[in-house]
This record gives C-alpha cells, structure tokens and sequence, in this order.
C-alpha cells in the first residue's frame, strides 16, 4: 500500500518539476505553442526532469549495492573515495588531453579508487559500522588534497570545482544522455541481486554457497562506480543521497535486496526531486546548487541514523 | 635525549627557520619592503600554530583521548558558519561586519554559546563510542561548511562580492590586520590555559580519577572548552580551517615527548605546531614556488597519518 503512495507522489512531483522555473510554462501556452513553450519543454524541462530522476534512482542503488558488497549500513559512493577518485580521472583528462573529453580516465580511477577502498576494509578484521565509513571519508579526503595540489599546480581548481558543485540548471538536450546507463545498471542488478546479497551476509557464507566471492565483488564494485562516476560527470556530487536512501528504505520494508530495488529508485529519485524544486524556490529567481541542500539535509539524516543506531545498541 | 633537549632543539630549530623566512634574499635596499610584508605573515602564521597547539591539546585532555580535536570536530566549520549568519542577519554594510574587531568579539562571543552546545550534545552521554563521536564531527563539520556555502549563495551578489574577499582565510591570504587583536587575545587564553597545567595532569588520568582527586571536572571542562573556542576563533580567522593539523602536531608530541606532564606537553606541542608550519610555509616559498597552499599539504599529510593510526588501531 505504501508502495502505491511512493509512485503517486513521484509522479504528481515529477509534473511539478516541469511546470516550476523561470519561464512561465502552462498547459494552454503548450497547447498552442506561445512563445516556443514546447521548445522549452523540450529542451530544458524534460531533460531536468529525466537526469533528476535518472541520477537519484541510480545513485541510490549504487549506495545499495555498495551497503551490500562491503557489508556496511554506512557505505556509500561518497563515503569510499569513488567520487574523489573520479575527481582525479577528471583532473588527469584535463591534463593530459587538454578538455575532460577522456571518459575512460574519471571511470578507470572510479573503479580504482573503490576497489582500494574494499582491499582497505578487507584489511581490516572487524568490521564496525562507523569504523568503515571514517575510513572511507578520510580516504577520500586524501585523495580529495591530492587533487587539490595538482589542480592548484596546473590552475584548473576552477573546472573541477565548478565540475564537482551538482547542478540540474545547466542540463539541456544532448547533455545528460549518458545517465541513461542507470537504465541497464538498475536491471542488471535487479537480476543479480540474489548473489550480491549472499555476498552481502559474508564471505565465507558466499564461498560456502559456491559463490565466486571475488568475482561478485567486482562486478558490484564496476556496478557502483560507473554510475556514482556518471553521476558526478553530468550532474556533480550529491553526498550522502546514496547513504540515507537505502537506510530508510530498510528501515521500513526489511532487507530483500530484489524488492527493494525499484523502492529505493523511486525513494531516491523523490529526494532528489523535492531537493531540486527546494534549490528553485528558495532564491527564486536564481537557484541555488542542489549539491549544497543534499549534503546540508543528508548530513543531517546520517547524524540521525548513527545516533539512533547507537541508542538501539545500547 | 631528555624532554628538556628535545624542546632546545625545536627552539633552535625553530629560530633557524624563522630566520631563512624573514631574511631569504634580503639585501640593504629592499630589506624595509620585504620585511614590511614578511613580518606580519610569519607572526600570524606563529600565533596561529600556538593557538591550533594549545586549545588541541586541551581539547584532547578534557575529552581524555588522542585524536579528536576541536576542528576534526566541526568547530572551526563553526566559526565560518557563525561569522557568515552574522553577514545574514545584519548586512554586510552593519558595523558587526565592517569593524574588524566588534566583528571579532561578536563572532567569538556568538560562537563560545554554540560551542557549549555543541560540546554538550556529543558528550551529553558520559562514555560515548569514540569512532562515532569522530564520524559525527566530521560530518557535523561538513554540514556547517555546506550551510555556510549555501548562505552565501543566498546573500546578493554585493555582500556576496565583499565577503568573499574577507572571510576565506588561508595560509596564502593570512589576514593581516587581525594580527594586533589576536595577539592579547591568544596571550591571554595561553597563559589561563598554561596556569591550567597541574589540574589538566589529573584530569587526563580520567574523569572519575579526577573527581576523586578533588578535581571539578564539569567547572575544569567548561572553561578549557571557552578557552579552547577563543582560540579556535583566533586561528580560523587568521588562517582558515586546517582540517587535520590540531591531530598532526597533538600527537606528534605525544610520540616524541615522554613526559606526560601539561607543562611540557603544552610548551613542546606549541614548538612543534609552529616549526610544522615555519617549515612547511618555507618549502611552498622556495621549493614549490607557491604552487601550492600549506593547507593542502597538511591535510594530505595529517589525513595520511590518521588512516595510518586508525588502522593500525592504535586508536581503540
């Protein structure tokens, strides 16, 4: 029943998020086509929308899947370097090539950087809830400083601010196109989900099911980090969305993988939504970056889970 | 080597560098220009090490562990958050902005009542889980730095343009006329946290031990955390947050220095923090030509060794 509630409202805000902006936009203007509104519906509206809804459900279940393969509640993309890392591929490009064009580079240091982060958990015999996600931020704070010294080096701190900063404004037609590998990403592990899971219970528990551990392991890590990495190259970092989302999902409907896929893309998808309508309301006419609300609200919903996870223990 | 030559040694290592700083490449006809921009750095970066230094250290003391200092915990974060919700409820034109030192007080006065709070809400539980109460800092922190960007953007582009300017301190844009304020003031919280050494010997035996020692641990708490906020609102001024160089210095110190008196700890944890920062402005001035900031490096470096000590789990 609550399922139902979840879909009706993502479709009423999705309808919201074409019709709120700037530029005045009404049915009856679309239907007559004043002032080019279709081409504004079109060229700037839909594809908004789309990313929005594109790069929430997929970072979502990026923060799904990782929760599962490292075995932590409190693993996400931007708890384990992958962003940071991404952020260096990106900085490399710009190097080397000149423009951030090489799409190779942001991925193959993505996938890096999250692997370390998994060898870097691995290493490590207990496994502590928050003990994993520290680990992760000050990994990625590293690799944050280091890019910092290069970019200051070769005076392109600002392309990679202004690449990291998450905005939906500046997507047009033609922009946003690659996000559209949350599509298969999402169906490929709804359909893998069972072994992921068994990963997710334990090592030895997967091995003992005639799993292949290692194997599982890496794909889900590719999984997670091509799409936190599309993410942050069309949109920008929203932290901690792939944290919270899949802990309140939990929270209310259990822990089955499979069935909470499509929940935590809607949930996720709605988050980012209300966020983005937040980021153009508050200062209307001007927006704000939406990077900014979801790291302030997130940050404030994950200093609520691990407090509350604290008490329960207690 | 005693303690006592080891702090001899940071001293004369310490003048050495101040002095390659202040006199590179002076000759007798510059030496009034150069100095005239090299002294009031080389001051503002000293106070600040002294200040990062102290209120760390006591930090660590009243919080009776190694690793969590005030900006791991979010408190220069703080600062920055306090000094631009002044910006937004009074204008960037208000006197509260435009005199440096009214500025200052009220920032500082507004930020020790936040502070309290802040303190109170992590410690409210007695014996908390250390690994938590450092991920709730970080966090914490980042959500201060979020909000204090979010404000900004929401300010008009005029107060925007003139805050920009004024408030992001760094080791590259140390600010200078904060210099003759923050001087009594650091000096004057030293030396009250400096008196404190006897009664922060007892306390780091642990709170209960303390309190059976006649010491009066939540009076003794209260006023090294007001102490410990002035100065951090002295050093992010000057310098700008420096995520992880409190932890740095901290705990270099305790690494090198074997005594376990505040005394000691105090003076040799100041020596270092000053002789890091001398050293490490020294090697951005004339190894990397200044193509790069000191803040970057010392975050590299403390982030490197504070994986390196969780790891190693010295930290349980």
């Amino acid at each position: 029943m609550k399922m139902i509630y979840l879909y009706i409202s993502l479709v009423i805000l999705s309808i919201a998020s074409l019709f709120i902006g700037v530029s005045e936009l009404s049915i009856s203007a679309l239907s007559n086509n004043e002032n080019g509104a279709r081409e504004l519906l079109f060229n700037s509206r839909v594809p908004r929308l789309l990313a929005i809804l594109l790069a929430g459900s997929g970072l979502s279940l990026a923060g799904l899947v990782m929760q599962q393969i490292s075995q932590n509640k409190f693993a996400a993309p931007s708890t384990s370097g992958t962003v940071e890392c991404a952020m260096f591929g990106y900085l490399l490009s710009l190097i080397f090539f000149g423009d951030g064009g090489s799409l190779w580079l942001p991925f193959g240091c993505g996938i890096l950087g999250t692997f370390i982060f998994i060898k870097l958990i691995d290493s490590i015999q207990f496994k502590n809830a928050v003990f994993v996600p520290l680990i992760g931020i000050i990994w990625g704070n590293i690799v944050e400083s280091m890019v910092i010294f290069i970019a200051y080096k070769y005076d392109v701190l600002q392309n990679l601010s202004g690449w990291t900063t998450a905005n939906f404004a500046n997507l047009l037609q033609g922009d946003y196109e690659l996000l559209y590998l949350a599509i298969p990403i999402a169906i490929f592990t709804y359909f893998y989900a069972t072994r992921i899971s068994a990963v997710g219970i334990g090592k030895s528990f997967a091995i003992n099911l005639g799993l292949n551990y290692k194997k599982v392991v890496m794909i889900g890590v590719v999984l997670v980090s091509v799409m936190a990495v599309t993410v942050v190259m069309i949109v920008g970092q929203l932290p901690f969305l792939g944290l919270i989302i899949p802990n309140i999902v939990s929270y209310f409907n259990g822990d089955n993988l499979r069935k909470n896929i499509p929940l935590t893309a809607a949930l996720g998808a709605i988050v980012v939504l209300v966020c983005d309508l937040l980021s153009r309301v508050i200062i209307y006419p001007y927006e704000l970056p939406i990077s900014m609300i979801i790291s302030t609200l997130g940050g404030i919903v994950f200093i609520y889970l691990l407090l509350k996870r604290e008490s329960h223990d207690r | 080597m005693t303690d006592k030559k080891k702090i001899y040694l940071l001293l004369i290592i310490n003048s050495a560098f101040l002095v390659l700083l202040l006199g590179k490449g002076l000759t007798f006809d510059n030496y009034q220009f150069f100095l005239s921009l090299r002294i009031p750095k080389v001051i503002a970066i000293v106070l600040a090490a002294i200040a990062i230094a102290l209120s760390s250290l006591a930090f660590q003391t009243i919080t009776s562990n190694r690793i969590l200092t005030p900006s791991v915990m979010g408190f220069d974060s703080l600062y920055l958050l306090t000094q631009i919700i002044i910006v937004f409820i009074c204008g960037s034109m208000s006197v509260f902005y435009l005199n440096p030192y009214l500025n200052f007080a009220v920032c500082t006065v507004t930020m020790m009542l936040f502070s309290v709070v802040l303190f109170n809400f992590y410690f409210r539980s007695g014996s908390s889980n250390l690994l938590l109460l450092l991920l709730v800092g970080i966090i914490l922190g980042q959500v201060f730095g979020n909000l204090t960007s979010m404000i900004a953007m929401m300010l008009s582009p005029n107060e925007f343009a003139s805050l920009q300017a004024n408030m992001f301190a760094s080791f590259n844009h140390v600010k200078v006329e904060l210099i003759y304020i923050s001087l009594p003031v650091i000096a004057c919280a030293a030396f009250f946290l400096f008196k404190m050494h006897q009664t922060l010997n007892v306390l780091w035996l642990n709170h209960e031990n303390a309190t059976s020692l006649g010491v009066n641990v939540k009076a003794t708490n209260r006023q090294v955390l007001l102490l410990s906020t002035i100065l951090i609102a002295v050093s992010t001024a000057l310098v700008g947050p420096v995520l992880f160089f409190g932890f740095l210095v901290t705990n270099l110190t305790r690494e090198w220095i074997q005594s376990y008196q505040h005394r000691t700890l105090f003076i040799a944890c100041v020596l270092i923090a000053v002789c890091t920062l001398l050293i490490g402005q020294f090697v951005i001035e004339h190894i990397f030509k200044f193509q790069t900031t000191l803040s970057v490096v010392i975050n590299f470096v403390g982030g490197a060794y504070f994986l390196r000590l969780l790891l190693k789990k010295q930290i349980m």
